[in-house]
C-alpha cells in the first residue's frame, strides 16, 4: 500500500543521505522524496512516498525515528491529509495541436508559463493521480519533457507536525 | 556558514569555567575532551592528518595511547575494552586508508551495539573533495555502520561534537560514533569549554518501560504454565544480570542466553538451559519452541537464534519483548507485548510488579520442568573423547578447568567460537568477548589486547583457529610492546572449519578453498615476535600445556598450537533456513 511519511529533521549536512541510505540499505522503496527547510531554518521537512505492507511501514517509521537527526516522523496516510505535487511539462504546440493543448491545460487548471512558436511549458499542481491523468490525456508524441517534484503532504485540519 | 565576526567574537569570549584560559588549538581540544570524559586508554595509529593530535598526546599523560599494528585492531581493541569494562572505547586513526582499515572494526562494534568513539583525521577542509592524498569520504563510508557520525569543519564545533559523540555512543542502544576532524581544524584555535550533559532535541531514548505494558507482561508471566526467558546482549550492556537472576528465580523459569548474552545468567544456575540457536542446546531450542510465554530481553530474534521465522511461528505462544530499540521489536517475529525501555529499568519494574502480585498463586511449572529434564537428558553436547587425536571441545573444557572458569575469553569466528561458547560456561557477564553480529574473523587477538589493557593481571584466553588468527596476527607485535600476555589457544585443524563443515553437509563434500595450506610454524612465529610458542599434538599434553601457560608462563604471551581432529563438527546444528527444532545432533543425523 502507498504511504506518505512526513519527517521533520535537523537541517544539517548529511541528514538527507542518512535517510536515503537507510531506505537503500534495508531494501525499502522510495517513490518520491521532497525536502526543503521549514519556516525554522534549523529544521527540514521531508515527504517520502513509499509502498509496503503494514509491517514494513512500521519498520520504516521506527528506523527513521532511530536516526539521530530525525526529530519527528508521521505517517500521513494514517489520518486525513492533503497532498500536492508540481509538474512542469514541455509539450509540442504547433498547428491545431496548439489550441488543443491550451484547452487541455485549462481543463486541468494548469498554467502555461513559457511559450515558443513550437512549444508550451505548462505548470500543473495536484495530487499524484491528477498529474498522472494529465500525462495520460496527452498524446505521448506531443510530450517533449517532464519534470515532477514528487509529493508534499500535510495533515488536514488542526493536526500539525512541529517540534 | 558562520560570519567571520561571529567567530571572532566567540573566540575572544573566554570560557565561563576557566576565565583565565585563552584560545587553544583543535588538537589540544581533542585531548582535553578525552580527559574530560575520563578516558584512560586510546587505541590508535598515527598518520599525516592526525599529527597535531599526536603531538598533543605526546605532551600529556592523562591517558595512555596504545599503538597497534593495523587500524582494524585499534577499533577491535577499543571495542573489547568497552565490552569488558562498560567504558566507552576510544580509537584514533588517520584519514583515508586509516579509516578504511578501521571500517571492519566499526561495523563489528555496530552490529553488537558497543559504545565507541572513533576519532579520524581528515584532509584540510579546503582540500576536501579534491581527491587529496589520503582523502576519503569518511562520513559517507562509515554512515551505514555507525550510530552517528560528525564531520567537524569549524574548531568552534569540535568540543560539542566530541561531547555529543560520547553521549550518543553510551546512551539508548549503544553504538559506535565517529568524529571526523580535518587537519586544519586541529591547528585552528578557540576557547575551550567542555559541554557537559549535551542534549539533542532529536534524540531522546526511552528509558522507562510503559507501565501498562509491564502490567500486561506480569499477568502473562504469572499465568504461564511453560514460561521461558530468552536474553541477549542487552542484559550485558545494561548491566542487568543481577536483576535477571532474581527474575529467573522468582518465575522459576528456564533461561537461555544468546551468543551475545552468555554470562547474563550464571551458567551453573540450574535454570540455565544453555545457548539457543543454530548451535544451541537441544533443551534451549525445544524450550524456545514449546513454551507458552516467552520473555525476550535485550535480544533481537536473530536468524542464527530462531532459525526460520515461519517455523518458529508455528507454535502458539505469547511473546513479551523488552528492548531499548523499538526497531528491534516485531522485526522478524511479531510480539504480543512490546516494552520499549532500558533493560535494567524494565526488569526492575517487572520484579516490583511481580512481588506486588504475590498473593495470586502461579500455576505449577512442574510438568514443564519435567519436560525440560527429558530434553536435557539427550546430552546434546556430549562428544567422543579420543586419546590419540585432540578433540577441540576437550581443549576448551581443559581451559575452563585450568582457569577455574573465571578467565576472560575472547574468540574469533568459526567452529572454535561455537565450541568456546558451548564448552566454557560463563559465570559472570562481560567475560565472553566475541563478534556475534558481524562475525568478524580476526577479532580474537585485538579483543584480548583490549581486555588486558582494561583488566591488567586478569587471565585472558584467545580461543581461535589457524584461519582467524592469521587475520590480525601482526598484533603479536603490539602485545610485545605493551607486555600483554594473553594465552592463545589455536585450535588448528588445517581447515576453515565452519566452511568445511557446511561444505560437508550442504555442498556434497566439495571442500572448495577451505583447506588451509602452507601454514606458518606458529611456534617459531610466536618466538620471532618474542613470545612463547608451544605445539601440542597429544590429548595427554593438553591440560599440562594449559597449566604451564597459566602458571609458570603467566607473565608471557603463550601461543599454543593445538593440532586437533581435522574433521570434527559443531553439534547440534540447525541448518540455515531450517526450523529451530529441526536439529542435527550429530553426524548420525546426516
Amino acid at each position: 500500500m502507498r504511504h506518505i511519511v512526513s519527517v521533520l529533521l535537523e537541517n544539517e549536512p548529511g541528514a538527507l543521505s542518512r535517510v536515503v541510505g537507510l531506505f537503500s540499505a534495508r531494501g525499502y522503496n522510495i517513490e518520491t522524496l521532497t525536502v526543503a527547510p521549514t519556516e525554522d531554518p534549523s529544521l527540514s521537512r521531508m515527504t517520502i512516498v513509499t509502498a509496503g505492507s503494514d509491517d514494513v511501514i512500521e519498520q520504516i517509521t521506527k528506523h527513521l525515528n532511530r536516526l539521530i537527526e530525525v526529530v519527528k516522523v508521521v505517517d500521513l496516510t494514517e489520518g486525513e491529509f492533503t497532498e500536492r505535487e508540481l509538474m512542469l511539462i514541455k509539450v509540442r504546440a504547433t498547428g491545431r495541436e496548439r489550441d488543443e493543448m491550451k484547452r487541455m491545460a485549462d481543463i486541468f487548471r494548469g498554467r502555461i508559463i513559457d511559450v515558443t512558436e513550437r512549444t508550451y511549458t505548462i505548470e500543473l499542481t495536484g495530487n499524484t493521480s491528477k498529474i498522472d491523468a494529465f500525462i495520460r490525456a496527452l498524446d505521448r508524441a506531443s510530450i517533449l519533457e517532464t519534470v515532477r517534484t514528487g509529493s508534499s503532504g500535510i495533515g488536514r485540519g488542526e493536526r500539525v507536525l512541529r517540534v | 556558514m558562520k560570519s567571520a565576526s561571529a567567530e571572532t567574537a566567540r573566540a575572544e569570549q573566554p570560557s565561563s569555567n576557566s576565565p583565565l584560559e585563552g584560545p587553544i588549538t583543535g588538537a589540544e581540544i581533542v585531548v582535553r575532551c578525552l580527559q574530560a570524559e575520563g578516558v584512560k586508554h586510546v587505541f590508535g595509529y598515527p598518520g599525516g592528518a592526525v599529527l597535531y593530535i599526536y603531538d598533543e598526546i605526546f605532551k600529556q599523560d592523562a591517558f595512555q595511547h596504545i599503538l597497534v599494528r593495523h587500524e582494524q585492531a585499534a577499533v577491535h581493541a577499543a571495542d573489547a575494552y568497552s565490552r569488558c569494562s562498560q567504558q566507552v572505547g576510544v580509537a584514533l586513526v588517520t584519514s583515508g586508508p586509516g579509516v578504511t582499515n578501521a571500517v571492519t572494526g566499526i561495523a563489528t562494534a555496530y552490529m553488537d551495539s558497543i559504545p565507541l568513539v572513533i576519532l579520524t583525521g581528515q584532509v584540510p577542509t579546503h582540500a576536501i573533495g579534491q581527491d587529496a592524498f589520503q582523502e576519503c569520504d569518511t562520513v559517507g563510508i562509515t554512515r551505514p555502520c555507525v550510530k552517528h557520525n560528525f564531520l567537524v569543519k569549524d574548531v568552534h564545533d569540535l568540543a560539542a561534537a566530541i561531547s555529543k559523540a560520547f553521549y550518543i555512543a553510551r546512551s539508548g542502544r549503544p553504538g559506535p560514533v565517529l568524529v571526523d576532524i580535518p587537519k586544519d581544524v586541529t591547528v585552528a584555535r578557540c576557547a575551550f569549554e567542555y559541554p557537559r550533559n549535551p542534549s539533542l532535541r532529536s534524540y531522546n531514548p526511552v528509558i522507562k518501560g510503559h507501565m501498562g505494558q509491564i502490567k500486561k507482561a506480569v499477568q502473562l508471566l504469572l499465568s504461564a504454565e511453560r514460561p521461558m526467558i530468552y536474553t541477549g546482549g542487552g542484559v550485558i550492556l545494561a548491566d542487568a544480570s543481577d536483576l535477571l537472576a532474581r527474575l529467573v528465580e522468582r518465575l522459576n523459569a528456564p533461561c537461555t542466553n544468546t551468543l551475545m548474552g552468555l554470562g547474563g545468567l550464571r551458567a551453573s544456575d540450574r535454570r540455565f538451559v544453555g545457548m539457543p540457536g543454530m548451535h544451541g542446546t537441544y533443551e534451549a531450542n525445544m524450550a524456545m519452541q514449546h513454551c507458552d510465554v516467552l520473555l525476550a530481553v535485550g535480544t533481537r530474534f536473530d536468524d542464527r537464534v530462531i532459525g526460520n521465522p515461519k517455523h518458529f511461528a508455528q507454535n502458539p505462544r505469547k511473546i513479551i519483548h523488552v528492548d531499548i530499540d523499538p526497531s528491534s521489536i516485531s522485526k522478524r517475529v511479531k510480539v504480543d507485548v512490546p516494552i520499549v525501555g532500558d533493560v535494567k529499568e524494565v526488569l526492575n519494574e517487572l520484579l516490583t510488579q511481580l512481588e506486588a502480585n504475590q498473593p495470586a498463586p502461579a500455576p505449577s511449572t512442574q510438568a514443564w520442568w519435567h519436560q525440560i529434564q527429558q530434553w536435557r537428558s539427550r546430552e546434546c553436547l556430549k562428544y567422543e573423547f579420543n586419546d590419540k587425536v585432540i578433540k577441540p571441545q576437550y581443549v576448551v573444557q581443559a581451559l575452563w578447568k585450568v582457569t577455574g572458569g573465571d578467565a576472560f575469553v575472547t574468540s574469533d569466528v568459526g567452529q572454535h567460537q561455537m565450541w568456546a561458547a558451548q564448552y566454557y560456561p560463563f559465570e559472570k557477564p562481560r567475560r565472553w568477548i566475541n563478534s556475534g553480529g558481524l562475525g568478524t574473523m580476526g577479532v580474537g587477538l585485538p579483543y584480548a589486547m583490549g581486555v588486558q589493557i582494561a583488566h591488567p593481571g586478569a587471565q585472558v584466553a584467545v580461543v581461535t583457529g589457524e584461519g582467524s588468527i592469521q587475520m590480525c596476527i601482526q598484533e603479536l607485535s603490539t602485545c610485545k610492546q605493551y607486555r600483554l600476555t594473553p594465552k592463545i589457544i589455536n585450535l588448528n585443524n588445517r581447515y576453515l572449519g565452519m566452511v568445511r563443515q557446511w561444505q560437508q553437509i550442504d555442498y556434497g563434500g566439495r571442500y572448495s578453498e577451505s583447506y588451509v595450506d602452507a601454514l606458518p610454524d606458529f611456534v617459531k612465529l610466536a618466538e620471532s615476535y618474542g613470545h612463547v610458542g608451544l605445539r601440542i599434538e597429544r590429548p595427554d599434553d593438553v591440560e599440562p600445556a594449559l597449566r604451564e601457560a597459566f602458571t609458570q608462563l603467566k607473565d608471557r604471551l603463550v601461543f599454543m598450537d593445538f593440532i586437533t581432529d581435522q574433521t570434527e563438527n559443531v553439534w547440534p546444528m540447525v541448518k540455515a533456513g531450517r526450523g529451530l527444532t529441526e536439529m542435527l545432533l550429530g553426524s548420525e543425523d546426516l
